[in-house]
């Protein structure tokens, strides 16, 4: 994507004066009613996303809780819960008019206090620390009024105001004292979505019953969702293959796309995924011979075939990914060095390195650990690093963790060599890229922090400059350099973007192709007439 | 011994078992490596240190694991199995919704096994080297060898997937609307191929058992003796010889009873039936102690009380036990 500064800031002033028109056109031309039947592998906690991350609470939470903004396909914000808002031009501040007709599930009126408690609450309990940290106060000068006061400039502030990341909770339920992380409310929730849990069946069921007093007229079309949890990937696929249900987000494995794709009787589509930004790779563990010397690492990255996983073992639906930014986000760097397969090269860089074949063949002996569980992209790219990196002289170990609290305890606890991960970029890079790569973020015992333990100076400057630049070509510079650098020190091999895809029943019309896809409110999804 | 000795005697067996049931599973599952919070915050895509020290704290994980056993049973003895982990929600009520799906399937499937065990067991005894009787063993044997999530993916691709007549998810049609006769209809629809599956395990176990029994019932005196008297054939084999053949079928399935809801662990993953086997299998995986402690203890429960009952069955089937004279 070509970048403009309208495109990343995604332009206050410019959704200020469009109009409202995603909420007003077509609303009495599309049918409506009828049930939507979604399946889902992940077992959702509970369905407050105020102080749970993830998929699995995400897409129900998103549809029972509003967000003040909502972001369409090309990164840019709309009118949400806040029909408009202002950047100060010192971009100390945030104004959101918010609409005066929204209403929670109780009836009671959605204010600017809802959303002033909603930021407080997130900030204190999400695990994405770095949303509303430079939260300093939110006021509330009139019930529709809440303005965002920041200690510091905070550019992707707007984008945390969307989607999953920033439910507006109804302060009279859980504002009432209890601790708000094991509230009794995050199981039975109360928003101002289009859609109102009517049943919530831990681990198994989730039905959603239209919002009839839905602050945006007409909507939603349907008028009911039911999201069946099921873990088992393959008679999910086969139930929306069936009819048996409707919908099924978040499909990665390829063999089922494929096949999918060759049969035609679903819909299937890759769009909706784009602010995810899901990332499988290869980490090294930086402090630990013989992988603390960069050498090791590049002559690691130039033995592996990117195009070779992504074209034969994930049967060409994966596109390859070769930076800690998804290279479908506008800050993406494409002249970051891609490690083409060299095998000399790599053979080279470790005699050059002192790490000289032996009788064997080999040079030394590496494990890697993969997420149980995860599939081909996971277990089936590990196995394949074993084959392709003796090539190298590297005896690969692959070693198998019965379950993810054992992975997660290893991994964070520093106890591997390498191993595969799937991180998630969530929109800007300040809430899911810089956790990785920060030398202030090594945190022994917290997966998904920096367990690389990857220290570069130079980088926590760019990233800590980026977080605050207000100038979106001034930010999109600071991050083309940091992709620049971790390309060179390579703590972590990129591999590829997790093929995310939608399966759908093609009677359904407004399939979410945002860059929050099912992650945000599906009030246009509606049925064809048949 | 009376009766009410005998029932008083096997429930202080009972209780003594399940506590010990309690604590070896207590130490059993904290011995795997991995903690819940981990679990949680993997789920939640990460968390901070505070986060996880926070989420320990909660649920006592902090405290040496001596103390948390005497918390524990503490609060089992006052009918509280404490919280899930996972959902945050009290493990009764979780456990509450699921043993209802996890008997219906075991029951089910149990009387499937039997009835189709013991006709097939009957047939084959009648010609004991005839071609039905081989084909009957065989095939049965096969059932049993076969791995019940095996048998079960196959099934499902055979009626799922090749011939879609039957669904593949869950207990009822999530689209489902209609009254109560349609509703009993919509579970035994989905019933169909998880009890079939469950079944053909044990089938084996029951035909073979009846066709041995019944060879040797139809050899014995008293059938020749009413054979000699012009009794009909059916009458000979159905009311003199299975009666008596059927006495190591009570005992087997109450022995199987365990096995059962073991099995209905692995049929419930593969057909997503909401019962206690599929919340059981994912507990494991999340580290879920106070839920996979309750299941266990359910169905431990459940086992001793499918013993009782089949020692309680054999007394009335067989004269001789009720009176003590063996």
């Amino acid at each position: 994507m070509k970048l403009t500064r309208r495109e990343i800031l995604g332009s206050a002033g410019a959704a200020l004066l469009a109009p409202n028109f995603a909420f007003e056109a077509r609303a009495d031309e599309l049918p409506k009613g009828g049930t939507m039947v979604m399946m889902s592998t992940q077992v959702p906690r509970h369905l407050n996303p105020a102080v749970q991350s993830g998929i699995a609470t995400a897409v129900p939470g998103t549809q029972i809780f509003a967000s003040p903004l909502r972001y369409d396909a090309d990164w840019k914000p709309h009118p949400y819960l806040a029909e408009s808002w202002k950047v100060a031009d010192d971009g100390l501040s945030v104004t959101l008019n918010l609409v005066k007709n929204a209403k929670f599930h109780d009836g009671k009126p959605v204010t600017s206090d809802d959303v002033k408690f909603s930021i407080e609450t997130i900030k204190a309990h999400h695990p994405f620390k770095t949303m509303f940290e430079p939260v300093s106060s939110v006021e509330t000068p009139d019930e529709h009024t809440a303005t965002i006061r920041l200690a510091h400039p905070h550019p992707a502030l707007l984008l945390c105001l969307s989607g999953a990341l920033c439910p507006i909770l109804p302060k009279h339920v859980f504002g009432d004292g209890q601790d708000i992380v094991n509230h009794p409310a995050n199981s039975k929730p109360v928003g101002s979505g289009p859609f109102k849990l009517s049943e919530f069946k831990a681990g198994e069921q989730i039905v959603l019953e239209r919002n009839p007093d839905f602050f945006i007229k007409g909507r939603p079309y349907l008028d009911k969702i039911v999201i069946r949890i099921n873990p088992d990937l393959n008679s999910v696929v086969l139930a929306t293959e069936n009819g048996q249900a409707d919908f099924l987000p978040f499909l990665a494995e390829s063999q089922y796309i494929t096949r999918l794709q060759k049969t035609g009787r679903v819909g299937v589509t890759d769009k909706g995924y784009a602010a995810v930004g899901p990332i499988n790779w290869l980490a090294f563990n930086t402090a630990k011979p013989p992988l603390d010397n960069k050498a090791v690492r590049q002559a690691i990255g130039y033995a592996i075939d990117r195009n070779f996983i992504t074209k034969a073992l994930l049967r060409g639906i994966a596109k390859p990914q070769r930076s800690p930014i998804i290279e479908s986000s506008p800050f993406f760097n494409p002249k970051i060095p891609s490690y083409a397969l060299d095998l000399n090269k790599a053979n080279a860089m470790l005699d050059a390195a002192g790490h000289k074949k032996g009788p064997d063949g080999m040079r030394f002996k590496l494990t890697v650990d993969y997420i149980p569980g995860g599939g081909e992209e996971q277990e089936g790219i590990a196995q394949y690093l074993k084959s392709q990196l003796k090539k190298a002289g590297i005896d690969i170990e692959v070693r198998p963790s019965p379950d993810f609290p054992t992975w997660a305890k290893r991994i964070s606890n520093y106890d591997f060599d390498m191993t595969m991960d799937e991180v998630y970029n969530w929109g800007d890079p300040v809430i899911g890229v810089h956790r990785t790569y920060l030398s202030s973020n090594i945190r022994k015992g917290v997966i998904w922090s920096n367990t690389q333990q990857y220290r570069n100076p130079k980088v926590d400057d760019l990233l800590n400059k980026a977080a605050v630049e207000k100038d979106p070509v001034a930010r999109k510079k600071l991050y083309d350099e940091f992709q620049m650098i971790v390309g060179d020190d390579l703590p972590i091999y990129w591999i590829n973007a997790l093929p995310y895809h939608t399966i759908y029943n093609k009677r359904l019309g407004n399939i979410p192709e945002s860059i929050w896809g099912s992650m945000q409110s599906m009030d246009e999804v509606y049925w064809k007439k048949s | 011994m009376g009766l009410t000795a005998y029932i008083a005697r096997r429930l202080i067996y009972g209780v003594i078992l399940l506590i010990g049931v309690l604590v070896l599973n207590f130490f059993l599952i904290h011995a795997a490596p991995g903690d819940p919070a981990e679990t949680i915050a993997g789920a939640m895509g990460g968390a901070t240190a505070e986060m996880l020290s926070h989420i320990r704290a909660a649920y006592g994980l902090d405290k040496p694991l001596l103390t948390q056993l005497a918390i524990y049973l503490g609060r089992v003895a006052h009918g509280d199995l404490g919280m899930s982990y996972y959902f945050n929600q009290p493990v009764i009520g979780l456990i509450a919704a699921r043993i209802g799906p996890t008997i219906l399937l075991v029951f089910a499937a149990q009387v499937i096994s039997i009835t189709a065990g013991v006709v097939m067991g009957v047939f084959a005894a009648r010609k004991p080297s005839g071609p039905l009787s081989a084909a009957i063993t065989v095939l049965s044997t096969i059932g049993y060898a076969a791995p019940v999530f095996w048998t079960g993916i196959m099934l499902v691709i055979l009626f799922a997937s090749i011939i879609p007549i039957f669904p593949v998810d869950g207990m009822t049609s999530a689209r489902f609307s209609g009254g109560a006769i349609a509703h009993v209809g919509d579970v035994l629809y989905h019933l169909a191929l998880p009890a079939t599956t469950l079944a053909i395990v044990f089938l084996a176990q029951y035909s073979r058992l009846s066709r041995a029994s019944m060879i040797d019932v139809l050899g014995a005196d008293y059938v020749r003796t009413a054979r000699a008297k012009g009794v009909s054939e059916s009458k000979v084999v159905f009311k003199h010889a299975l009666r008596n053949a059927v006495l190591p079928i009570i005992t087997v399935a109450g022995i199987q009873f365990g096995n059962l809801i073991s099995g209905a662990l692995l049929v419930e993953s593969v057909f997503n039936w909401p019962g206690m086997g599929r919340l059981a299998f994912d507990s494991v995986l999340r580290r879920d102690y106070p839920t996979l402690l309750g299941i266990l203890f359910f169905a431990a429960l459940m086992v001793v009380i499918a013993n009782l009952l089949t020692d309680l069955s054999y007394r009335l089937a067989d004269p001789r036990i009720r009176t003590g004279g063996r």
